[in-house]
């Protein structure tokens, strides 16, 4: 049986792409800053989420999806910071991609929203194929993980924009070396820029506030030039 | 593990890749998938498999080309393969490289189809 060869060359997540970029165009034409969060499972990303709304609360307006394969229990903890929460409940998928963002937005007024957070399944391999759409991505790293995830997880790492190290209160008992972290970090995304925290004592926070509204000034600065 | 997510987003990209040229009989899929893509080639190829049950596609075999992780040295002005894929950096001057050549494709290169 003979065979011949069509040439097709297309991207294998075309669609998500092109629905990310969508929204990524209708977050800037609104004004939301929109930050995406991934790490592995319980790295403190729902306290260090919880942290940063409490904290943006009080002078912006701020907003989550929080995606998991089960339960609303994140959900239900970042009300306590803002009613503006949705979870995604993914079922056995063990990513977020940008249809199920669309949908979580239904009905919600962007315009009245400074700060989106999207926290992801906590999984360190496959959301990083997806785009959402958001404008910065957090890679997070607890100080009781170990300081060589960074080196065993380098697409997530690379895919993202800034990392955050998380439960410091912790470094000193877990003998977390900070500077190999440090050092991990840049090399599978060299310029990276790092935070340190603890959303437990709230050590560092304040430096990640001014970042988001540098963030989002810069944003709404380029929305305004491009309106002009 | 999403490689089935990605199994099934190929079958439904080829399905219709197939009925719009009218119908094609797909005996293998040829793709390229980069080292830093994030999906793993054997856990894709068993998705693969798996997701293509039931579907126009099933019993087709798909054919991996794995592509090798490539980034750009600003210093040296070349595109240069790193030590590895947790080090970004220049294996001759050893600038750290942070513009990514190849290495992230999850792409369907094309169909061999019987004539």
């Amino acid at each position: 049986m003979s065979t011949r060869m069509v040439e097709v060359r297309a991207k294998v997540l075309k669609q998500n792409d092109l629905l990310a970029r969508a929204l990524r165009e209708r977050f800037r034409t609104e004004g939301t800053c929109v930050v995406g969060l991934v790490s592995s499972p319980g790295s403190g990303k729902t306290a260090f989420l919880e942290k940063l709304l409490a904290g943006l609360a009080r002078d912006s307006r701020v907003a989550a999806l929080v995606g998991d394969l089960a339960t609303e229990n994140d959900a239900a903890r970042l009300r306590r910071a803002t009613p503006n929460v949705r979870q995604i409940t993914t079922g056995t998928i063990c990513h977020l991609d940008a249809q199920m963002i669309e949908k979580a937005l239904e009905s919600w007024r962007l315009d009245r929203i400074d700060f989106l957070f999207i926290e992801n399944v906590g999984n360190l391999v496959c959301p990083s194929s997806y785009d959402l759409g958001e404008e910065l991505r957090f890679v997070l790293l607890s100080a009781t993980e170990g300081e060589d995830k960074p080196l065993k997880y380098p697409t997530i790492f690379n895919s993202s924009d800034v990392a955050i190290i998380t439960k410091m209160d912790l470094a000193e008992a877990a003998e977390f070396d900070l500077a190999a972290a440090r050092r991990n970090i840049e090399s599978v995304r060299p310029g990276m820029q790092v935070f340190e925290v603890s959303a437990k004592t709230g050590t560092g926070m304040q430096a990640v506030f001014d970042l988001l509204h540098a963030q989002l000034a810069r944003e709404r600065h380029s929305q305004v030039a491009a309106t002009i | 593990m999403h490689e089935l997510s990605i199994a099934i987003s190929m079958i439904d990209q080829i399905t219709e890749e197939s009925e719009s040229r009218g119908g094609l009989d797909v005996e293998a899929v040829h793709m390229k998938l980069g080292i830093f893509s994030g999906v793993d080639k054997e856990a894709l190829l068993f998705a693969y498999e798996l997701a293509c049950e039931g579907s126009p596609l099933q019993g087709s075999r798909l054919v991996i080309e794995s592509i090798p992780l490539v980034i750009y040295c600003d210093a040296c002005q070349k595109d240069r393969t790193p030590p590895s894929v947790y080090e970004l950096s220049c294996p001759e001057c050893g600038t750290p490289g942070q513009r990514i050549v190849t290495g992230r494709e999850i792409e369907v290169a094309s169909l061999e189809v019987v004539a």
